[in-house]
């Protein structure tokens, strides 16, 4: 269960409030989704989960199964279970797709205590994993996200989720940019992971997404904190009318 | 008789030095027995130059012809163009002769040898049984290491300790052993070959080089012979203020191939070290040689104490058409590292590759490159260079590429990229590039980039830790490098990039 409450953040260069007590309760098994106006937070959101630099907690707490992610480095927080599918996935030369996957695979293991996956598992694993995404043996071996295609990149984070097992899994706007087949590949990845125990936070701004990954719970997110909550209709709402009615309600 | 017995004392020569290079002969034969090391005294004067010759046993000629290069060194002057700074170095405050403890009292296991020394073999992964042959471990290279096929000619400091391997070269009937013995055994080979790719008066260190070499490697691979398995030779620094001489001597004969591998570690230091090898390689018509080096000398602390200042000279002859040699090197150790493995493709059709890894941290400074010299038709070079900086350091990388009037249709590639990490580190891009006839082609593409907090934290979001993921990142970035590496030796080159950056992030 991640469990959010009152989470305040502000830039570390400068004095600028971006999330302004934030509340929010995944239960375990849940898929919650998280719509908003550009700049609203929700990335912010998703990387301040995941410790990335830049940002400081000025007020609140966020714990995963009772555990304060907040104290943690970006790595523990990932060997714990948390896994963030980047909005933009980044490249890295040179450095081939499945090393990277592995030695992602085998950290966690390690930092966890487990036994490491041997390669010829590992292979076996991706290999399934990637089949079903349509990642074909290439993209497997071509540097980390060099020269994919927005689509690919997408794919790929969704494969990696699928091999680091992760107890939550946020998605940062994973459907943007992509054709109405690659966002059901995508869909049908997420879905594949849904257990009754693994949690998903999806930001998105279209509920066409939302018919394929069905939500359990929809946040509404606007200058930082989350303006209303509610089932699937409110994505339907905002679907059909925007976001002015629901902002004009909690002005 | 040997020279020393005859040693009077001359003009210009000190009577002490004369006692003290006496007394250090005398230990030869047990007049004393609690001696740390076998020394010569400090300084370099030509009575140490004949005491190195005598040492090694060598022939008048040899003893002449080091002379010869002492004097001309005399009349030398250190230079100062390259892109690095360090303290004078005080040449008569260096041994130029000095022969381990180990040689003489072999450790009997793992458990006798110092623990630091072992735990960098660990950290790169080098299997037991060749850690024991490096450590010099009596008796460790009488049976062949498993796994891999290396013949692994240990130098420790001034002396070579072990070869192994020997009779199955011997079968192929290839000759791998050390320079002096070579000097003894095969005079007409190093007479004919010595000095003739890198000449005495070379340049200042190189020259040095010659008069006081104290070891080194000695290849002859005959004609049309392929190497039955990779050579090797890993040097360590082992004794404090010592000059390291080594002289390394390769001859691939006509259609003959071979595999070289040179390694090094060297424990911690406090003070500098000089080291100034010289390394020559004769390829002849269709033959070809690989000479790749992983060099991981202690390049000084965090705070830039200590270290190993690394002037180096290395040169290729591709003397024969069709021939062809490829450097590789992954440069993680020294203070300072002067180094421009080269290539003069001398033959019609010839080729050079140099692929580089040149990693600088802390305070080190690097100045590495290569030249290529096409003299002959359709000549191919090809130039892959990874400097990373990270810490205070310095990288700067140096080329030369000349196509003269009779290198018609020849081809030049250059990559050269830099990558930072950090912003109080710096990379320099020198390229000369002279074009001398109008049929060749020289293309040169450089880059300059940072490592990333985007990468960085992309790689920690999945779970791998700061030190991991920076090290993925510039073994990604040096990959093409590491390609070009002998399988195990790339293995080995992975780990050292990742020990050698460690604590420059965070
Ligand atoms: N590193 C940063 N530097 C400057 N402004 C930032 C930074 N990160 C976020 N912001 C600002 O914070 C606000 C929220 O951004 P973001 O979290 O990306 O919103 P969303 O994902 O909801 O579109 C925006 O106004 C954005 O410009
Ligand atoms: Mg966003």
């Amino acid at each position: 269960m991640l469990k959010i409450e009152n989470l305040q953040v502000k830039l570390e260069e400068e004095d600028k409030q971006i999330l302004k007590g934030l509340s929010l309760t995944v239960p375990s098994g849940e898929v919650h989704a998280i719509m908003g106006p550009n700049g609203s937070g929700k990335s912010t959101m998703s990387y301040v989960l995941s410790g990335k630099g830049g940002y400081e907690v000025t007020g609140g707490s966020a714990t995963l199964d009772g555990v304060d992610l907040l104290a943690m480095e970006p790595e523990e927080r990932a060997a714990a279970g948390l896994f963030l599918a980047f909005q933009y996935p980044v490249e890295i030369p040179g450095v081939g797709n499945m090393t990277f996957l592995r030695t992602a695979v085998n950290s966690q293991r390690k930092s966890r205590g487990e036994d490491e996956m041997s390669a010829a598992e590992f292979l076996k694993v991706i290999r399934a994993k990637a089949k079903s995404l349509k990642i074909d043996a290439e993209m497997l071996k071509r540097p980390v996200n060099v020269g994919f295609s927005g689509g690919e990149k997408k794919r790929n984070e969704i494969l990696q989720m699928a091999m680091l097992e992760p107890k939550m899994c946020v998605l940062d706007e994973t459907d943007s940019g992509l054709d109405v087949d690659a966002m059901k590949l995508v869909a049908e990845g997420v879905n594949a992971l849904r257990d009754g125990k693994r949690s998903f936070l999806v930001i998105t701004h279209y509920q066409r997404l939302l018919d394929h990954i069905k939500p359990d719970v929809v946040h509404i997110m606007a200058d930082g904190r989350i303006i209303k909550s509610g089932g699937p209709e409110l994505a339907l709402e905002v679907e059909n009318n925007g976001y002015a009615d629901l902002l004009a309600e909690v002005a | 008789m040997t020279a020393l017995d005859t040693m009077k004392a001359k003009d210009g020569v000190d009577q002490e030095t004369v006692d003290a290079v006496q007394s250090v002969e005398k230990y030869k034969y047990g007049f004393s027995t609690d001696i740390e090391m076998d020394f010569a005294p400090k300084g370099v004067n030509e009575d140490i130059v004949r005491l190195i010759s005598s040492k090694n046993e060598e022939p008048e000629w040899m003893t002449e012809w080091r002379l010869q290069a002492f004097r001309r060194w005399q009349q030398m002057d250190e230079p100062d163009w390259a892109m690095v700074h360090y303290p004078e170095i005080d040449f008569q405050d260096i041994y130029y002769y000095a022969k381990p403890k180990s040689m003489l009292v072999k450790p009997k296991s793992l458990d006798e040898v110092d623990p630091k020394l072992l735990a960098t073999y660990e950290k790169l992964g080098i299997p037991l049984k060749e850690q024991m042959i490096l450590a010099g471990i009596e008796g460790a290279g009488d049976t062949p290491a498993e796994g891999r096929k290396v013949a692994v000619d240990a130098v420790f400091d001034s002396v070579s300790i072990g070869t192994t391997f020997k009779d199955e070269l011997a079968k192929a009937g290839v000759i791998f052993c050390s320079i002096s013995e070579a000097i003894r055994e095969h005079p007409e080979l190093v007479k004919k070959y010595l000095g003739s790719v890198v000449p005495q008066s070379d340049n200042y260190y190189a020259t040095l080089n010659s008069a006081v070499f104290s070891d080194g490697s000695f290849v002859y691979i005959p004609e049309g012979t392929k190497c039955p398995m990779e050579l090797s030779t890993y040097f360590r620094i082992n004794a404090e203020n010592t000059g390291q001489f080594e002289r390394t001597l390769i001859i691939a004969d006509k259609g003959s191939y071979v595999s070289y591998l040179e390694g090094c570690t060297a424990p911690k230091r406090d003070t500098n070290q000089l080291h100034a090898a010289v390394v020559e390689l004769v390829i002849m018509e269709d033959a070809e040689i690989k000479y790749s080096t992983v060099q991981n000398w202690f390049p000084g602390d965090e705070n830039g104490k200590g270290g190993i200042y690394n002037f180096v000279t290395k040169r290729a002859d591709c003397r024969g058409d069709r021939a062809k040699v490829m450097w590789t090197q992954v440069e993680t150790g020294s203070a300072v590292t002067w180094k421009y493995p080269s290539c003069i493709l001398r033959g019609d059709d010839s080729s050079g590759e140099f692929y580089s890894i040149a990693i600088a941290n802390n305070y080190q400074q690097a100045d590495t490159g290569t030249k290529m010299v096409h003299l002959g038709k359709n000549t191919k070079s090809r130039i892959v260079s990874k400097g990373i900086s990270a810490g205070r350091a310095q990288n700067t990388y140096r080329g030369l590429v000349s196509m003269h009037p009779k290198a018609k249709n020849s081809r030049n590639y250059t990559q050269c990229d830099s990558l930072l990490i950090g912003d109080k580190c710096g990379a320099h891009t020198v390229p000369y590039i002279e074009v001398r006839n109008n049929s060749s082609r020289v293309e040169h593409e450089a880059t300059t980039s940072k490592v990333d907090d985007e990468q960085l934290f992309y790689c920690r979001q999945r779970g791998i830790d700061e030190e991991a993921a920076l090290a993925l990142i510039v073994n990604g970035f040096a990959k093409e490098v590491l390609q070009s590496l002998p399988m195990e030796f790339a293995m080995e080159a992975q780990a050292l990039v990742a020990i050698s950056l460690e604590g420059s992030v965070g």
